[in-house]
């Protein structure tokens, strides 16, 4: 595989470590959020990536010419699997960071205290 | 009766799932027929794991292979399962029983813990989806359907850390707990979509008969490691643990331990069946000990020096978690030569799974009475509970003697077979397990005499419904019988499992792959 072929790979894992500097280091709590959304995003690229196949088709077996490549559909499944609970995740964390702000008016983790030690 | 024994693994995890999304219909009929609802759902799957326990140990052990959607997990022609399958050994069933004791309890003691308050039927429906994520992350075979199941049990829990919303410190809680089990979940993502480019496969036994110990299998389990000790609450990724549990209501608490047991399970399940002798078990073994020894002791000091009641117990079962991982890493350490030590640290690391969570639910359950009767967390404002509370006086004393480790009670049972097997490796492990059980029984004779001792202060507390005494007292029994009767329950229930995971590797494959 020359530099090009694994690009994606490259890219996505790129994806996944700026989403957890994102989730270690920034204190506003919408920004964690983004950076746990940056992580799955760049883990769907990796499994989507993982089951392309250079010139397939889209493995709908029936559509499919006969003899075409087709990409794998298995990493497709968990992929959409994996943005379904994306999303509920990502949506039950937003829910709690609104409830945070009504409690405490601030969105700053430094601010956020009564949990400490 | 055969046709229910044939499906009763895929049962087991389809009745709460049913339960979950039924409940918030049901209860439109009224608080009684709700109630009612709960407990049939909570009674039929504990009937079912309690018939997989059966089916598995009159099979002699054997793994119980249940393929969704087919009959047989290679359809002809194909080398690779592609069917998603269940996998059931003595250690799923193990957990498995663990789940259905504290589903049915958690459901048995909320009948009264929720009387006045609304969104019970959402906190069946959450406490459901709970049980059955944990019944799934014990009971699936497929890669894959695990990260499913971690994400189910992830969302669902924090739904209850969180669904007080009007407690400030409930919305904190849930939103940490949740940014971090989904980083667990995504870890674990990541490391099945590694395993699945280089075999072209999910289901574990696949995978564990095709595994090299190449480096990205390495990288692999580096992540797994990473993510399910977090998801078990091992330090150092530890912080979410005291949050989740010392918010949570006290019965979520307890199946929160459970969940968190789940996840140091798919651990064991990983390193000894997945990966088994492919790689260097002395190293990984030593790193496990490593955590475990700084668990116990994290979980020990800042217990210490808690104040409110329920984040000193959540500390306690912090620590507790550190001697299930101190046995089973020693156990995995000396694997390639299997020495019988081996074998006996990992008998009473997972004899301590079953005995903590009945220790430790018996706390938390104990803990939701006493805060209920005093109004109050505070260990500092509460006083002379046991003027009013005989009952659950005896019953809070039982759970703390047997968390320390004191004999006669269960806790003592597994924490023996525990020191002595690590004493055979490093005598330094054994003595830090002991100075930690010592430290706990101060941290909980301190707890114990500030809130039941001395005068009252909090005024003539109420009585404690008999849904929740019943529930306190089930696992009380559980805590003096395992402790009375060790050896009959080691054999019953604890060595089938060990023994799934010193030397069932070949077995779990071949009930897949067939041979072996």
């Amino acid at each position: 595989m020359t530099f090009v072929g694994n690009l994606p790979f490259v890219v996505s894992m790129l994806l996944v470590c700026l989403g957890l500097y994102v989730l270690l280091f920034k204190r506003n709590l919408i920004k964690m959020v983004i950076g746990v959304s940056l992580v799955e995003t760049g883990i769907n690229l990796f499994l989507v990536t993982l089951g392309y196949r250079a010139g397939g088709v889209a493995p709908i077996y029936t559509y499919a010419p006969v003899g075409a490549t087709q990409v794998l559909p298995t990493p497709q499944a968990l992929t959409l699997t994996s943005i379904v609970i994306g999303l509920a995740t990502t949506a039950l964390l937003l829910s709690f960071a609104i409830l945070i702000y009504r409690h405490y008016g601030t969105l700053d983790v430094t601010e956020i205290k009564e949990l400490k030690g | 009766m055969n046709a229910l024994a044939t499906h009763v693994p895929i049962l087991v995890i389809a009745t709460p799932l049913l339960g979950a999304f039924a409940a918030p219909l049901i209860a439109k009929l009224g608080r009684t027929t709700r109630v009612a609802f709960s407990g049939l759902i909570a009674g039929l799957t504990a009937c079912f794991a309690g018939l997989l326990a059966a089916t598995l140990y009159s099979a002699g052990g054997q793994p119980i292979v249940y393929v969704l959607g087919g009959r047989v997990p290679l359809p002809s022609g194909l080398a690779v399962p592609v069917r998603i399958m269940l996998e059931v050994d003595g250690l799923s069933v193990f957990m498995a029983l663990i789940a259905a004791l504290v589903g049915a309890l958690a459901v048995l003691y909320s009948v009264s813990y929720w009387k006045e308050r609304s969104g019970g039927a959402l906190y069946d429906s959450l406490l459901f989806l709970l049980i059955a994520g944990v019944f799934g992350l014990v009971l699936t075979g497929d890669m894959f359907n695990f990260f499913v199941f971690l994400e189910i049990t992830s969302i669902a829990a924090c739904g209850l850390i969180g669904f007080r919303a009007w407690r400030k410190r409930s919305s904190e809680a849930a939103f940490k707990v949740m940014a971090l089990y989904t980083l667990a979940g995504l870890l674990v993502l990541l490391a099945v979509g590694l395993l699945y480019g280089q075999y072209g496969g999910l289901n574990m036994a696949f995978l564990a008969a095709n595994l090299s110990g190449s480096m990205l299998d390495r990288i692999a389990l580096a992540l797994l490691l990473a993510g399910l000790a977090m998801k078990a609450g091992a330090v150092p990724m530890h912080m979410w643990a005291p949050e989740a549990y010392g918010e949570a209501p006290a019965p979520v608490a307890m199946v929160l331990v459970a969940n968190s047991q789940a996840g140091l399970y798919a651990l064991f399940r990983i390193l000894f069946t997945l990966y088994g002798v492919a790689l260097s078990v002395t190293a990984i073994g030593w790193i496990l000990i490593v955590m475990a020894v700084l668990t116990i002791l994290v979980g020990v000091t800042m217990a210490l020096v808690q104040s409110d009641i329920k984040r000193l117990i959540a500390f306690g079962a912090v620590s507790q978690i550190g001697y299930m991982l101190l046995a089973v890493g020693v156990g995995f350490a000396v694997l390639a030569t299997r020495p019988a030590f081996g074998l006996a640290a990992i008998q009473g690391g997972i004899f301590h799974m079953i005995n903590d969570v009945a220790c430790i639910g018996l706390l938390f359950l104990a803990a939701g009475a006493m805060v209920r009767a005093a109004g109050t967390r505070n260990l500092n404002a509460m006083g002379g509970l046991a003027h009013d509370l005989k009952g659950l006086t005896v019953l809070f004393a039982v759970g703390a003697f047997a968390l320390a480790g004191v004999p006669p009670f269960n806790g003592f049972a597994s924490k023996l077979i525990i020191y002595e097997s690590t004493f055979r490796l490093s005598p330094v492990l054994a003595i830090v397990a002991v100075l930690g059980s010592i430290i706990l029984l101060a941290v909980f004779l301190r707890a114990f005499q500030a809130a039941f001792l001395g005068p009252r202060t909090v005024g003539e507390a109420g009585r404690v419904p008999w849904t929740m005494t019943l529930s306190m007292a089930v696992l009380a029994s559980i805590v003096i019988g395992f402790g009375l009767f060790p050896g009959f329950f080691i054999d019953k229930l604890v060595a089938p499992a060990a023994n799934a995971l010193w030397n069932g590797q070949a077995a779990y494959i071949g009930a897949v792959l067939g041979g072996g």
